[in-house]
């Protein structure tokens, strides 16, 4: 059975992202211990919430240090991607820094709200494991207000008014802005695929 | 729920972009939604999933998204308690936050109302809608919901001309509920009021859209919806 851990980072929307590993066969424990986490041959970062609040918890229970040390898959989710850069505007906040950059608020225009709630195309710019049987302009679920900008670390970007960093990735450590646990089958083959990396 | 369990598998199954469940007895009778039945429901959806019935703090809001909801909506507590909204927005962020609004028209113009759930205890709040959803969001919502009453029920299409007004000053993403029929409602909802999606339940529960067959209508006239 593949396994995977889920830091604990305070959000409260560890439950979906749990179910949703569960429907993939994969046994998912919720942790913030960070010899779990160590020893885990996969990590999920999820995060919703402040940016602050959430490095705060990270920083408290040691897993922020832990983190840069990890060699295993990691996957940040939505403010769980945020939190690997450098820093976020939001709350101007010192992330993980495992991937360079900081990340902005999105503003609002006519007919582009913020937060940006809703199902967006997601258009890959390199071919990744991560992205592997997903077409080009797949539709997934965001939920957000902060945004990465498109940078070398960008696997696959969305329009919002401006482009913007959908999936990142940097050796190990990967993200999504947007949230494969509620992405219907195209988020699950991304979590499938997220599982079978190694 | 059994039949919840069965209609939650089903709108997953044909495409439905959210799934939202309004508990709407809970406030009148003073209950909150049951976490147990939100994890259920949970367990087997892969699409976003909002709740809302009774939630009236920071400690409710916790424990229904811990059994896997994205988002919590709040609508008679929210007129009781102003504040809640500004209080769950800064735990969860305002992407957690839905603020529904049953509005119905009063002599005095479309006014908020509250404990829409039961007949005998529906109360008009006193708040002018349109001020209303300037409030909810300088407090922290990040979503609103603005249910047409006197459309509701009726299936004769929403009610444009409120949700155009509405949207003049919603910067957040605002939903329109109440009234939908036919698919030609949904299409002239997004085109005539600029909302940002459209919420609807008896129509899709009697089966008398099926969601496949309205995402090729709305496709078909140029409105962006994932297949």
């Amino acid at each position: 059975m593949t396994q995977a851990v889920i830091i604990d980072s305070g959000g409260a929307n560890l439950a979906s992202l749990q179910f949703a590993l569960q429907r993939l066969g994969a046994r998912a424990t919720v942790t913030s211990d960070p010899r779990a986490i160590a020893a885990a041959p996969r990590v999920v970062l999820p995060g919703v919430g402040s940016a602050a609040d959430a490095m705060q918890r990270l920083r408290h229970s040691g897993v922020a240090e832990l983190l840069p040390t990890l060699r295993q898959p990691v996957l940040g989710i939505c403010l769980g991607m945020q939190l690997l850069f450098e820093r976020s505007a939001e709350g101007m906040t010192e992330c993980l820094g495992l991937l360079p950059g900081t990340v902005g608020r999105l503003r609002a225009a006519r007919g582009r709200p913020v937060p940006h709630m809703g199902w967006n195309q997601l258009l890959p710019t390199r071919a990744d494991p991560l992205l592997e049987g997903i077409a080009p302009g797949e539709y997934f679920y965001f939920v957000h207000s902060y945004a990465a900008p498109v940078s070398q670390m960008t696997v696959a970007h969305v329009d919002y008014g401006q482009s913007l960093s959908a999936v990142v990735r940097r050796g190990n450590f990967c993200g999504t802005q947007f949230h494969p646990e509620r992405s219907a089958a195209a988020g699950a083959r991304l979590l499938g695929n997220f599982l079978r990396l190694s | 729920m059994g039949d919840i369990l069965e209609l939650a598998a089903r709108y997953r199954d044909e495409g439905a972009d959210e799934l939202v469940f309004y508990d709407i007895t809970a406030s009148p009778e003073r209950r909150s939604v049951d976490r147990g039945w939100v994890r259920r429901v949970a367990r087997v959806l892969d699409i976003p999933f909002c709740v809302a019935g009774g939630i009236r703090s920071v400690a409710d809001a916790e424990e229904v998204l811990n059994a896997g909801a994205e988002k919590v909506s709040i609508n008679s507590p929210a007129l009781a308690d102003p504040d809640l909204i500004g209080a769950l927005s800064g735990r969860f962020g305002s992407q957690c936050v839905v603020v529904g609004i049953d509005s119905q028209l009063t002599d005095e113009g479309y006014r908020a109302f509250q404990f829409t759930g039961d007949p005998d205890r529906t109360r008009e709040s006193g708040r002018d809608v349109l001020a209303w959803i300037r409030e909810v969001q300088e407090r922290g919502a990040g979503e609103i919901v603005l249910n047409c009453m006197g459309s509701d029920g009726v299936r004769h299409g929403y009610d444009l001309e409120q949700l155009r007004a509405a949207r003049e000053i919603c910067d957040v993403p605002l939903v329109a509920s109440g009234g939908a029929g036919a698919v030609e409602h949904f299409t002239e909802v997004f085109r005539a009021a600029g909302v940002d999606a459209a919420l609807a339940a008896s129509v899709f529960h009697t089966g008398a859209i099926a969601i496949p067959q309205l995402k090729r209508a709305l496709r078909a006239a140029g409105i962006e919806v994932r297949p």
